[in-house]
């Protein structure tokens, strides 16, 4: 499926509002159910952050929304993820298709051992890149001031990415991410491996990035959540240690006034 | 060794009544020196082997031989050989050796056709016979002079006593040859590097497109298990039976194709350069798989997420990360299987190298030696000339491997990338 035909679906069958769609979605691995029925309406243009102990499922819920999990032998998925109103599981969607299109930036930060332009290049480039030398300056230059990164960089954009500190890494990724225009980032515990500085400039850049895509991420620090993100969704394991959404909605309303005894307790380090 | 705690004093913490900790430092570290002499030796010994090694062939390689002619060379013209023609070499060849014997060379090779070497080379062989009557060691030489003059002149009065390296460029251009000091690898070493050539030319890209397919495509079923188990005893099966596998596939059942017949080559048989080098590549082939395969594994996971996170293809990922990150351990790999191939004497006398050819290969329906075959050769005759040949081959399959190995170890350190 083109991107032209996912368009065309959008404007048919959404009214815009939520950018990701899970209904009823199970995740195994093997025989294991790792996800048991979640339903998630992700809002555009907002900041979703899930959180819970660690192996409730937050991962995997992330990875199997821009069908990263394929990637695992053995995962399977149950039930829909729709992008916009299309369900990117259906046998005729490209996965390759909705990761341009969800991006994801990862807990270590990865970037290529390769210069930073070419870092941030490659993306454009496997997607069938048509341009000049000179768009394509323009591309890596909008990207990476699109992740608060290029003045730093501007004078080294041929040196490699992986000599940069890691949290000019992290932000190297996200402006990668952000050079095949995907509409939905995904960020996978994204400053878990970096220092308090390096994640007050991620967290700026989040709240940066909002204006234009949607975001997930992924993290253990609840002043992180309660900092920049816009709704939260609390998973926690069953007795059968499949992964459950526990309660979702306005982070405000979570960390103030959760509905459930079980949100209410690991919010106030009770567990977990 | 003193600690710095008096060992009556308790320490503060849990322990328990009578036990204790920090003791035995002096024991511990007496250990370590003991595991680290260990080591210390086993390094000794290795370089002590490779010492004697090297001390042996480079032994033979130099020293005095004894040289007496049948025929002064000065007596044959008025200047020195190598300033004249063919057409006058031939001349004096015919005037020095049997009518017969003239026929026979030019039966083998009309004299029209050969070159002046050729010719200056019947003449050195048959007409100045330049004959060594002893040959010593590098030891000796320098060692016992007085000794081995003394010997020279009273066995073989006729005799002239000239310090000779077995290794010389003569040694490196010619062919074989019966006589020990006019004979040369020039034939092995093209040889050995056409056969080389179609063994990395098969085994290369074979390997490592079938340790791609294993590593990024085949899901962990039972068959593919049974591939893997097989390859990696296939890499364990002695040499020779590659050979027999060789000569049952290639110098026979596809002897049209191997010989060249099917192509318009005549005069061969299977026991081709060409055969040679199928086999080698199969023999070399689960070696390359294997390590294309670990190098391939090497290539850190999340350097292909970020790759398919971004859209990738597997196909794009494979090329644009997967491989060029792999390239340094592949090529470690084709170093490795290359200095195997380059060493290797069994499967290839099963497959029909030839013992004794004098001229060079030059396409790959030729029959071949190569340097291994020619060292073993020559190590079974007889005589100390013969042993002093096959040492300067040695350190010429020595330095041919190092130059191999140094060209493979440059290209892979230009190639190596840090995550
Ligand atoms: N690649 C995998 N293969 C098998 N099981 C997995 C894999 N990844 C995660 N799991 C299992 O799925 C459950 C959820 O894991 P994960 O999504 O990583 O949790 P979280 O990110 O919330 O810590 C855990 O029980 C974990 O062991
Ligand atoms: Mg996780």
């Amino acid at each position: 499926m083109t991107v032209a035909e996912i368009s065309s679906v959008t404007t048919a069958q959404t009214n815009g509002r939520y950018a990701v769609e899970l209904q009823n979605t199970h995740i195994y691995y093997g025989s294991f159910r790792a996800v048991k029925d979640v339903s998630l309406q992700i809002e555009r243009q907002r900041i979703t952050a899930f959180i819970g102990p660690s192996g409730c499922g937050k991962s995997t819920v992330l990875r199997a929304i821009n069908r990263m999990n394929d990637l695992i032998p053995g995962s399977r998925l149950e039930g829909r993820i729709l992008f916009h109103g299309k369900n990117i599981y259906d046998p005729d969607v490209d996965p390759v298709e909705v990761r341009r299109r969800i991006g994801m930036v990862f807990q270590k930060p990865n970037p290529f051992p390769k210069s930073i332009y070419d870092n941030i290049m490659f993306g454009p480039r496997i997607n069938g890149w048509r341009g000049t030398k000179a768009q394509a300056d323009e591309l890596v230059e909008r990207a990476l001031r699109g992740a608060a990164i290029w003045d730093e960089v501007k004078d080294k954009l041929h040196q490699p990415g992986t000599a940069l500190s890691g949290g000019q890494q992290q932000r190297l990724c996200i402006a990668r991410a952000l050079a095949v225009q995907p509409e939905v980032i995904l960020m996978d515990e994204p400053c878990s491996a970096l220092d308090p500085i390096s994640t007050l400039k991620i967290e700026e850049l989040m709240l940066e990035l909002r204006r234009n895509y949607t975001i997930i991420i992924v993290t253990h620090n609840m002043q992180q959540a309660s900092r920049v993100s816009d709704y939260t969704a609390f998973f926690l394991m069953d007795a059968d240690r499949a992964g459950q959404l526990v309660e979702y909605g306005p982070t405000e309303q979570i960390f103030t006034s959760p509905n459930d005894k079980r949100t209410e307790d690991y919010i106030s380090g009770r567990f977990g | 060794m003193s600690t710095i705690i008096d060992p009556r004093e308790r320490p503060i913490g849990y322990l328990p009544e009578g036990a204790d900790i920090n003791r035995n430092i002096a024991m511990r570290r007496l250990r370590g020196k003991i595991w680290q002499a260990l080591f210390f030796s086993s390094l000794v010994i290795g370089l002590l082997a490779l010492g004697t090694l090297l001390y042996t062939i480079i032994d033979d390689s130099f020293g005095y031989i004894a040289v007496q002619t049948r025929r002064d060379p000065e007596e044959l013209a008025d200047r020195p050989l190598e300033e004249l023609s063919k057409e006058e070499l031939i001349e004096i060849l015919r005037a020095n050796i049997s009518a017969g014997l003239f026929r026979r060379f030019d039966r083998d090779e009309p004299f029209s056709e050969r070159s002046k070497e050729s010719v200056l080379q019947l003449i050195e062989e048959r007409v100045i016979g330049r004959e060594v009557v002893a040959a010593f060691k590098l030891t000796e030489s320098l060692l016992e002079r007085e000794r081995i003059e003394a010997t020279v002149r009273e066995r073989f009065p006729r005799a002239e006593l000239e310090f000779h390296s077995w290794i010389n460029r003569e040694f490196l251009t010619r062919p074989m040859s019966s006589v020990p000091i006019l004979a040369g690898v020039g034939n092995a070493i093209l040889g050995s590097l056409w056969v080389i050539a179609i063994t990395m030319l098969l085994a290369i890209p074979i390997g490592v497109l079938g340790g791609v397919y294993l590593e990024e495509y085949a899901s962990d079923t039972w068959y593919y298990r049974l591939i893997e188990t097989n390859i990696n005893n296939l890499a364990g099966v002695p040499s020779i039976i590659y050979g027999l596998l060789g000569l049952a596939v290639f110098v026979r059942a596809l002897e049209p194709i191997t010989s060249g017949a099917a192509f318009g080559v005549t005069d061969s048989n299977g026991r081709t350069i060409l055969s040679a080098g199928l086999t080698m590549a199969l023999l070399v082939l689960p070696l390359m798989i294997i390590n294309a395969r670990e190098a391939i594994r090497a290539v850190p996971q999340s350097i292909r997420q970020a790759s398919y996170g971004l859209g990738a293809t597997k196909w794009q990922t494979v090329w644009h990360h997967v491989l060029p990150n792999a390239l340094p351990g592949i090529l470690t790999g084709t170093i490795l299987s290359m200095s195997r191939a380059m060493g290797e004497t069994a499967p290839l006398i099963v497959v029909g190298a030839s013992t004794f050819i004098v001229f060079y290969p030059d396409s790959v329906f030729d029959k071949f030696t190569v340097i291994p075959i020619q060292i073993y050769n020559w190590t079974s005759q007889p005589g100390a000339q013969f042993r002093s040949i096959a040492a300067a081959a040695i350190i010429v399959l020595l330095v041919t491997l190092l130059l191999l190995n140094a060209t493979a170890i440059l290209l892979r350190n230009r190639f190596k990338r840090s995550y």
